[in-house]
């Protein structure tokens, strides 16, 4: 049966949020970039363009809201209209999160390398994983891969108190590094942040796959 | 069964506020009313309907779209006593003029009506009536009028090969679907459709809608529903009528998203109607 | 609320009786019928068939009627019965598609008291005309109504007077010489005119009854298509309606077949030596014939089964077209419908 026009419509949805996705897993990217190889005009132009991302969101919520007025979704279309409807925000906040990266990662700039990044690379390699793997399971709508990244969270979380304690101990050796090593804690709080994000989107994920909600549940990370 | 009264135009009224129109206007509807005897059914309804675009008409029960609508092809003429006023015209044409031919009018508007009501014919005579009747005995012509319609009304593949069957052992759904084709055939420039699916189930009145929503890129289209949901789907502006008058006409997004009106509101949100 | 107390009922044994009594009352006025029947036609039978030879069939009557055949009789009947159908039935259909299809709905009270009303405004005119139709329409109905109540020897009467005094006689004054006299006679013409009169109303009355039954939608669907209102009767509505108008056609004119009264006085002769060799020629007739015999014989014993044979050729013939429409009508039926 030839797609109908309310298909069209659903798959329009799907392109620009994975557009939005694409968009977003590229500023984490070149976020990580500006951090590690400390180029600020890298940082610059990830900071400059966030304001596309923020467009992209409020077309997709006019999009979706049209959708549910126009089209009257039911079952596993309504599904997916309230999932991009979640996912939308998320990604947003995980693309201000990289621009908080960057302007740390300015910041940091300015001042000699406190000292050879490891466990924070790790960390911000961990996140971006997790969220082109959440956008993966979201569009093959698959819960198992979803419930894998949910599960790497813990990982995630251990990574950043590690992190933490080793830039507390540089902070206590020496008060100039005090505002570097803030900084670096700043930097790795963001990427556990993402890496949450991640986590969200996959708990969307589940609902679109099976139509169960594991948010706040002891499923959810 | 005469016809009905010809009223001259009343002069143009103070404009009735329309959003302004993305598309050149193919009806230009201005202050008009419509009467059956002596009570007045249609209160100065003015719109601009766009072309080569879906418009819906809603509204509640009785609340005159149907007339509306039939106003356009002059349909009401054949009902006794019924008289309009006002100014109907179709690309640039007032409908009502005196030397208007009536004839011309509905071949240029076509109508599909809410129970489908082919001919006890053939399918393919069903189609070709309105061809012969211009006066086409070409076969071929004919044979290849009956194709195109049969196609664009997406019935060709169900009943090619039985052109010949009675229209009326086709289902319900089908011979809707045989109606507008028959429309179609004698390539009217708009086409009036009066709750078309209302006594249909749902998966052919999904048929039906699709077919709306691809005819659409070729003829400009009017559709009466009660159902809202359906005129949210298929068209591309939305009018709604109460008790004659016409309350609100905009953007069927705007319509169901966030009508300016909030009578128009109360019936979107099902509070009355 | 109180429960309210239930209704003291019949008890379901007696209401059974009351079912099972209708029952046997409506099979009883059945049988009554049939029998009826059976006797009558079983009586001619009996009684006419050994009398029906080939020579009866084929031959004229010889001996003052008493022997031979009924020959010119039968052809009589059948050129008066068709004469008669080509006087009626069209003009019957014609009338009934204009009582039905272009008479104004609203009915001649209504139509007229909008005409009052609209002094001074616009289209007074239009609303004039529709009321004359609607007052020619009510006057058409009332005549036919009329028409079918009239005795059978009126219409004989009628056409004695006006057919063949008034109108033959002008038309042998203007073509005749003089003291001449062609049209002013009785004749198939003038016969065949007064049986039309008669049969008018059931042809009127059938047909817009036929007319009736298709359905308005198919009307409204043509016109919408672009037709004007005599395409749509001739293309769906005629179509449409004829076995209902081909029924109404054949009821009426085997009524007519069987008629005496009417053309006792407008051409009917009790015996010819030649056939009616057109419209002006009087002829016999097998219903007058039956007349004849049983009236006028010299010797009714001997005629008996000339009469009981006359009698069951007229039964057959009007047998014979009542199944003609019966075929006809179920053969349209399954046409439309296929």
């Amino acid at each position: 049966m030839p797609m109908r026009h309310f298909d069209r419509e659903i798959e329009h949805l799907k392109e620009l949020l994975l557009r939005m996705g694409a968009m977003v897993e590229d500023q984490i990217a070149e976020s990580i970039r500006a951090l590690l190889e400390r180029d600020t005009a890298v940082a610059e132009r990830v900071i400059a363009g966030d304001s596309e991302i923020d467009r992209m969101e409020l077309e997709i919520d006019q999009h979706t809201i049209e959708l549910i007025a126009m089209m009257q979704p039911a079952a596993v279309d309504l599904r997916f209209v309230a999932a991009a409807m979640k996912i939308t925000p998320e990604l947003e906040r995980i693309a201000d999160l990289a621009v908080d990266v960057c302007e740390r990662a300015i910041e940091l700039n300015r001042e000699p390398q406190l000292k050879p990044l490891v466990d924070i690379p790790r960390l911000a390699r961990n996140a971006q994983d997790m969220v082109r793997q959440s956008l993966d399971s979201f569009v093959r709508r698959d819960a198992v891969l979803a419930r894998e990244v949910i599960a790497r969270d813990d990982e995630v979380d251990s990574l950043t108190e590690q992190s933490f304690r080793e830039l507390l101990t540089y902070m206590l050796e020496d008060s100039k590094n005090i505002s570097r090593a803030i900084r670096l804690t700043f930097v790795g709080k963001y990427f556990e942040r993402i890496a949450d994000g991640a986590t969200n989107i996959c708990e969307m994920v589940v609902y679109l796959a099976e139509g169960k909600v594991i948010k706040h549940s002891n499923e959810s990370a | 069964m005469t016809t009905m009264e010809i009223v001259t135009p009343a002069p143009a009224a103070t404009a009735v506020p329309r959003p302004p129109a993305a598309a050149p206007a193919k009806i230009e509807v201005r202050d008009f009313n419509f009467f059956y005897g002596e009570s007045k059914v249609l209160h100065g309804i003015g719109l601009d309907i766009p072309e080569k675009q879906v418009t819906a008409l809603i509204g509640p029960s009785g609340c005159g779209k149907s007339t509306f609508l039939r106003s356009i092809n002059r349909m009401n003429d054949i009902i006794a006593g019924a008289r309009g006023e006002g100014l109907i015209s179709i690309g640039g044409q007032d409908v009502y003029a005196p030397d208007v031919d009536v004839v011309t009018l509905r071949r240029r508007v076509g109508m599909v009506f809410q129970r489908s009501n082919p001919f006890p014919k053939s399918i393919y005579e069903n189609i070709a009536y309105g061809l012969r009747i211009g006066g086409i005995k070409d076969r071929r012509v004919l044979d290849e009028t009956v194709e195109r319609s049969l196609r664009r009304a997406a019935l060709w593949d169900e009943v090619k090969d039985r052109q010949n069957a009675s229209a009326l052992a086709l289902s319900g759904g089908q011979q809707q679907r045989l109606c507008i084709a028959r429309a179609l055939a004698v390539d009217p420039e708009i086409l009036l459709m009066d709750e078309p699916a209302s006594a249909l189930d749902p998966i052919a009145t999904q048929k039906i809608e699709e077919l709306v929503y691809e005819l659409k890129s070729n003829y400009t289209i009017v559709i009466v529903t009660h159902n809202m949901q359906q005129a949210a789907r298929v068209s591309d502006r939305t009018a709604f009528f109460m008790l004659g008058k016409l309350v609100e006409y905009d953007e069927t997004r705007t319509i169901f998203m966030n009508p300016g009106e909030k009578l128009t509101e109360d019936y979107i949100t099902g509070r009355f109607g | 609320m109180t429960a309210m107390p239930a209704p003291v009922m019949m008890n379901v044994r007696q209401r059974r009786i009351g079912d099972k009594l209708a029952i046997v009352v409506l099979g009883f006025s059945v049988f009554l019928i049939i029998a009826i029947l059976a006797v009558i036609l079983g009586n001619v039978a009996i009684h006419g068939a050994g009398a029906v030879t080939w020579e009866f069939l084929t031959q004229p009557p010889r001996d003052g009627l008493m022997a031979g055949g009924i020959m010119p009789a039968i052809v009589g009947t059948a050129a008066l019965v068709i004469l008669m159908s080509i006087a009626a039935v069209p003009l019957g259909v014609a009338t009934a598609i204009y009582l039905h299809e272009y008479t104004p709905a609203e009915g001649l009270s209504l139509a007229w008291k909008r005409f009052r009303v609209s002094k001074g405004r616009p289209g007074r005119r239009r609303l004039f005309f529709r009321a004359m139709s609607a007052l020619l329409a009510t006057i058409t109905r009332s005549a036919v109504a009329n028409l079918a109540g009239v005795p059978s020897i009126v219409f004989g009467l009628f056409g004695l007077g006006f057919f063949i005094q008034f109108i033959g006689r002008s038309i042998d004054r203007a073509t005749q010489p003089p003291g001449e006299v062609l049209w002013g006679q009785g004749s198939l013409l003038w016969a065949a005119c007064t049986l039309a009169l008669l049969t008018l109303p059931t042809v009127i009355v059938a047909t817009e009854e036929a007319l009736r039954t298709v359905p308005q939608d198919l009307r409204e669907a043509s016109l919408a298509l672009g037709a004007t209102q005599w395409e749509t009767i001739r293309r769906v509505v005629l179509p449409g309606s004829l076995s209902g108008i081909l029924t109404g056609a054949i009821l009426g004119i085997s009524r007519g077949a069987g008629e005496v009264a009417p053309i006792l006085f407008t051409g009917a002769a009790y015996y010819l030596p030649f056939l009616p060799g057109d419209v002006t020629d009087q002829f016999m007739h097998l219903g007058y014939h039956v007349l004849i015999l049983s009236t006028q014989s010299p010797d009714v014993e001997a005629t008996k089964p000339l009469l009981y044979g006359t009698v069951f050729v007229l039964l057959a013939l009007t047998f014979l077209l009542n199944l003609t429409g019966v075929i006809i009508r179920s053969r349209t039926r399954s046409k439309a419908n296929r």
